[in-house]
C-alpha cells in the first residue's frame, strides 16, 4: 500500500523566523503569486492535497491570546477565497482550506466550499476548526466568551457540540440538492425538479438552519472533511463528520497509542461508513535552516507535532517506519517555504518513488477518489 | 466634455429574464460559465464583471420556485477564481449586510482585492426578512426600518478594518516583519455592532473595495451619495434616467463629495439585429421565451397573492379580485409594494389592448433596454451618457455564457471608435477604471 502525502501551507513556513530564511520571499506572502507557485509545485511533485490555515485574529505564540510580537508573521488572507484563486491554475491536486465555525455561519461555508469545488471540479476539501480566543469573540461581538481553562473540560466539549453541529448543517446543504434536481423541461416551463431539493431543517442548541442549499450539489457531491485533533475530545469530533483526522504523534509508540484512540473514538461515536484516514502531522526542516531560524527568533521551535530535521533520506525512513502504527499517510508542515516544499517535491518524493511507496501519477482527478473514497449519493435521495 | 462611458458585465441570474431552455444556454454552475462571461467583459475592456446574491431559494405558493434558473455559487469564492484567469476585470461581489458580520466580510473583501491586484467591488445589499434568516443564526429580528441604518453601519465598521492597518504596515525588513504602530487596535461601538481588537489581513491595495450600492428609495439614495462609489440602478429609459442620476448627483456635495465620485450605472438589457427590424423580431422572440405559459401564471399569482394554476395562460386575466394578504411569493422584491396598484394598472392595460394574461406579462414583465444595429445601440449608449442619463450600464444579458459576445465583438469597438470608451485599461485597479481616487486612511 503506498503512502498519502499532503502539505499544510501558512504564511512563510511553519518556522515563526521562516521568513527571514534565505530565499524567503515576505513581501510577496499576500500575493496570489507566492501561493500559485508553491501549489503548482506541490502539484508537480504529486501530493494529494494542501491546506491552507486560516484565523478571525492575529497570529499568536499564545494559545489564547494575541501576542505583541511584530518580527514574525502577522496577517493572513481568507483560506477559502485564497484556495479559490488557485483552483484555475491547477488541475490535480486538492485544496483544503481552514474555517472557523465557531463564529462563521455554517450556511456561508457551506456555499463557500461547494462553489471551491465546482471552480476546482471535485478537489475541493474543508477543514473545520473551532476558536476557543476570547480576542475572536470579540471581533464579532456576538456571545460573552471567557478565557478558556483547558482543564475546563466540559466546556471543552460544548465548543467541540457546536462545532460538530456546523459540520451536519454544511454536510446536510451539501447533500440538499439531488445531482439530478435540474431538469429544464421545456414543456413544464420547469428549471428544476422541486421534489429533488430538500430542506435540512436543522435544529440545534446554537443554531437552526432551514435550507436548501443556493448552490448546486458539487462534483464530489460530499467535499473532503478534514480536521486537526490532539485528545479524545476532538478525535470524537473527527469521528462525528470528518473523513481525514491530522494527529500529532511524537513517535512510532505514540502514533499506535492514538490510532487506537481514533478507533475507539468511532466506536464511542457509532460511526458508520468508512473508517477515519489517519495522517500524521510533522513539521519538517530539509534544508537545516532551524537552529539559525531558532537563534533569530529567540526561542527553539516549539509544536504541537513531532519535528523532523534531517534529510529526505531520513524523512523517508520514518514515514515508512511509522506507517504500520496504523497511518493512512501523513501531512507535512514544512519549516520554511519555498524551501522545505521543494525538498519534499524533489527530494522526499522521489526517494518514496523509489521505493515504490508513492505515486509516479495521479490516479483520480477528484480528492475523494485519491482516497478511495466513493462518491456519496444524497443522503435524501429517494431509493429509485 | 465628452463623458468616457463605463460598462460592466451581469452575470445572468435567476430572474426568468435568463433564458434556460435556449440550446445556446450552457451551465449556470459550471466554473467555464463564469469565465467565458468575464473573459468576454475583460476582452471588452470593462470596468468590472457582476454577481448578484440570495441567501434563500425563492418560494411561491409554499414552495421552492421552480420556472426560472435555481442556484449560483457562492459569490466571493467564484470572484477569486476568476481573478486567477483575468489581469485588469474588476471583481464585483453582492454580500448582504444583514446576514453577515463586518469582521468576516472586510477580510474576505480585503482578501480578494489582495488576490487580484486591486480589483475587489462589494455590491452592499440589506436584507430584513425572516425568511431568508431561517438560514443563520440571527434569524430574521431586523426591523425594515433599520436595514440601512444597519447597513450604513455595517459599511463603516468594514471601512475601520480595513482603515487599521496603516499602508506600509508589512515592512519584512531588519528584523521586523510589522513595523512598530502599523497595526492600530479597532473599537467600534455602535446601535448594530460593538466590536473591538485586531484586523487581520493588511490593507487592500485599493485601499478600500470598491462599493455599490443599489437602493432606490430615500434613504438607499443618501446611503449610495454618502457611501458608494457606484450605484447599480433601475431606472433604464432616458428621462427617468436623467431625473435619478440629477437627484443622486445633487446630494452628494451634502456629503462633501463632488459629481464624479458616484458613477450611475443602470442595469440595461440589448438585443442586436442586422436591422432594426430583425433586431425586434429577435426582441420580441427572447420576450416570448422569457415568459413561458407557467410563468406568466405565476406572475399573475405574484401580484394577486391567489393560486391561479387552474387559469388558461393564453385566456384573460382572472375576474378575481386580488388577495392582498401575505402573498404567494416569499424572496422576490418583484412581489412587493402595492400589489393592487399593480394588480389594477395590469387590468386597464389588458382590456385596452385586448392582451391575454401571457402577452400582457410579457408587455410589462420584460422590458428590454437597446434593441436595434449596433450603430444605434452604440448611439442610445452613448446618448444616455452624454445627456446625464447615466455614466454607463450593467449589462445583463440573457443568455449564458455567450449573452455578451455580439455586445463586444460589434458595439463596444464603436464606442472606441467615437473616442467615449477606453481602448485599452490604463491601470490595473478597478479605482483606476472608474476613474476614482483611492480612499485616504
Amino acid at each position: 500500500m503506498t503512502l498519502h502525502l499532503a502539505v499544510a501551507l501558512d504564511g512563510a513556513g511553519w518556522h515563526p523566523a521562516a521568513w527571514r530564511a534565505e530565499g524567503a520571499r515576505p513581501d510577496r506572502l499576500f500575493t496570489a503569486g507566492y501561493w500559485a507557485e508553491l501549489v503548482v509545485e506541490a502539484e508537480r511533485g504529486l501530493l494529494d492535497w494542501v491546506t491552507f490555515e486560516d484565523s478571525l485574529g492575529l497570529q499568536s505564540s499564545r494559545f489564547d491570546a494575541p501576542d505583541d510580537r511584530l518580527d514574525q508573521v502577522r496577517g493572513r488572507l481568507d483560506a477559502v477565497l485564497l484556495a479559490a484563486a488557485l483552483a484555475p491554475l491547477t488541475s490535480r491536486i486538492g485544496l483544503i482550506p481552514t474555517t472557523i465555525v465557531t463564529h462563521t455561519e455554517p450556511f456561508h461555508v457551506a456555499i463557500g466550499i461547494a462553489s471551491l469545488d465546482h471552480a476546482s471540479r471535485g478537489r475541493a476539501g474543508w477543514r473545520p476548526r473551532l476558536s476557543a480566543r476570547p480576542d475572536e469573540a470579540a471581533h464579532f461581538g456576538r456571545r460573552e466568551f471567557p478565557p478558556l481553562d483547558v482543564a475546563d473540560v466540559a466546556r471543552i466539549r460544548r465548543l467541540f457540540g457546536e462545532a460538530a453541529d456546523a459540520v451536519e448543517v454544511v454536510r446536510r446543504l451539501w447533500d440538499s440538492w439531488e445531482d439530478d434536481a435540474e431538469i429544464r423541461d421545456a414543456a413544464t416551463g420547469r428549471f428544476i425538479d422541486r421534489d429533488r431539493l430538500h430542506y435540512i431543517d436543522f435544529q440545534g442548541e446554537w443554531f437552526d438552519v432551514k435550507g436548501p442549499s443556493i448552490t448546486p450539489r458539487s462534483p464530489q457531491g460530499q467535499p473532503l472533511v478534514t480536521s486537526l485533533g490532539h485528545d479524545v475530545v476532538p478525535y470524537e469530533f473527527a469521528a462525528r463528520g470528518s473523513d481525514v483526522v491530522y494527529v500529532t504523534p511524537q513517535d512510532k509508540d505514540d502514533a499506535r497509542r492514538i490510532v487506537g484512540q481514533v478507533r475507539e473514538a468511532e466506536a464511542t461515536v457509532g460511526r458508520t461508513g468508512p473508517e477515519l484516514k489517519i495522517f500524521a502531522d510533522l513539521v519538517v526542516f530539509l534544508g537545516g535552516d532551524k537552529a539559525r531560524l531558532d537563534d533569530l527568533d529567540g526561542a527553539a521551535l516549539v509544536s504541537d507535532a513531532h519535528i523532523f530535521e534531517g534529510t529526505p533520506e531520513g524523512l523517508a525512513d520514518l514515514l515508512v517506519g511509522w506507517r504500520d502504527a496504523g497511518l493512512d499517510g501523513y501531512r507535512l508542515r514544512p519549516g520554511v517555504l519555498p524551501g522545505d516544499l521543494s525538498a519534499i517535491t524533489q527530494g522526499l518524493v522521489p526517494e518514496l518513488q523509489a521505493r515504490g511507496l508513492f505515486r509516479k501519477a495521479y490516479e483520480t482527478a477528484d480528492l475523494r477518489g485519491r482516497l478511495g473514497l466513493a462518491r456519496p449519493v444524497s443522503r435524501y435521495a429517494r431509493a429509485s | 466634455m465628452t463623458k468616457q462611458i463605463h460598462l460592466a458585465a451581469h452575470f445572468p441570474g435567476v430572474n426568468n429574464t435568463t433564458v434556460w431552455s435556449d440550446p445556446r444556454s450552457g451551465s449556470q454552475i459550471d466554473f467555464d460559465s463564469f469565465r467565458h462571461l468575464a473573459q468576454t467583459a475583460e476582452r471588452g475592456k470593462f470596468d468590472f464583471f457582476f454577481l448578484a446574491e440570495g441567501l434563500r431559494l425563492r418560494e411561491m405558493k409554499g414552495r421552492i420556485h421552480d420556472l426560472d434558473v435555481v442556484g449560483r455559487p457562492e459569490s466571493l469564492t467564484v470572484l477569486a477564481a476568476l481573478s486567477a484567469v483575468t489581469t485588469h476585470l474588476g471583481l464585483a461581489a453582492t454580500v448582504n449586510s444583514t446576514f453577515n458580520e463586518p469582521y468576516e466580510v472586510a477580510r474576505r473583501l480585503a482578501s480578494l482585492d489582495h488576490l487580484s491586484g486591486g480589483r475587489a467591488a462589494w455590491n452592499v445589499v440589506t436584507s430584513w426578512d425572516a425568511f431568508t434568516g431561517e438560514n443563520f443564526r440571527r434569524g430574521g429580528y431586523l426591523a425594515e426600518a433599520d436595514r440601512y441604518t444597519r447597513a450604513t453601519e455595517f459599511l463603516q465598521t468594514a471601512r475601520e478594518l480595513w482603515d487599521s492597518w496603516a499602508p506600509d504596515a508589512v515592512t519584512a525588513a531588519d528584523g521586523q516583519f510589522i513595523r512598530p504602530g502599523g497595526i492600530s487596535t479597532f473599537h467600534h461601538e455602535g446601535k448594530h455592532f460593538t466590536i473591538t481588537g485586531q484586523f487581520n489581513v493588511p490593507r487592500p491595495p485599493q485601499g478600500h473595495p470598491v462599493i455599490i450600492q443599489a437602493g432606490d428609495s430615500d434613504e438607499g439614495r443618501n446611503f449610495a451619495a454618502s457611501s458608494a462609489d457606484v450605484i447599480f440602478s433601475r431606472h433604464s429609459k432616458l428621462e427617468e434616467g436623467r431625473a435619478f442620476y440629477r437627484d443622486v448627483k445633487s446630494r452628494l456635495p451634502r456629503y462633501g463629495r463632488s459629481p464624479d465620485d458616484l458613477k450611475i450605472l443602470p442595469a440595461v438589457t440589448y438585443v442586436l439585429g442586422d436591422t432594426q427590424e430583425d433586431a425586434a423580431e429577435r426582441a420580441a422572440e427572447i420576450r416570448k421565451a422569457q415568459v413561458s405559459p407557467q410563468t406568466a401564471i405565476s406572475f399573475v399569482e405574484g401580484v394577486w397573492g391567489r393560486d391561479l394554476s387552474a387559469y388558461d395562460p393564453d385566456g384573460p386575466l382572472p375576474d378575481l379580485e386580488p388577495d392582498l394578504g401575505p402573498g404567494v411569493s416569499e424572496g422576490r422584491a418583484q412581489f412587493r409594494g402595492d400589489r393592487g396598484a399593480v394588480a389594477a394598472k395590469w387590468r386597464a392595460l389588458a382590456e385596452e389592448k385586448n392582451l391575454s394574461i401571457r402577452e400582457l406579462v410579457i408587455e410589462t414583465a420584460a422590458p428590454q433596454t437597446f434593441v436595434g444595429t449596433a450603430a444605434s445601440v452604440a448611439e442610445e449608449i452613448n446618448l444616455f451618457v452624454q445627456t446625464d442619463a447615466a455614466d454607463g450600464f450593467i449589462f445583463v444579458p440573457h443568455l449564458t455564457p455567450g449573452g455578451l459576445d455580439d455586445l463586444v465583438d460589434q458595439v463596444v469597438p464603436l464606442l472606441q471608435e467615437k473616442g467615449v470608451f477606453r481602448a485599452d485599461y490604463t491601470g490595473p485597479t478597478l479605482r483606476d477604471h472608474l476613474g476614482l481616487t483611492k480612499e485616504p486612511s
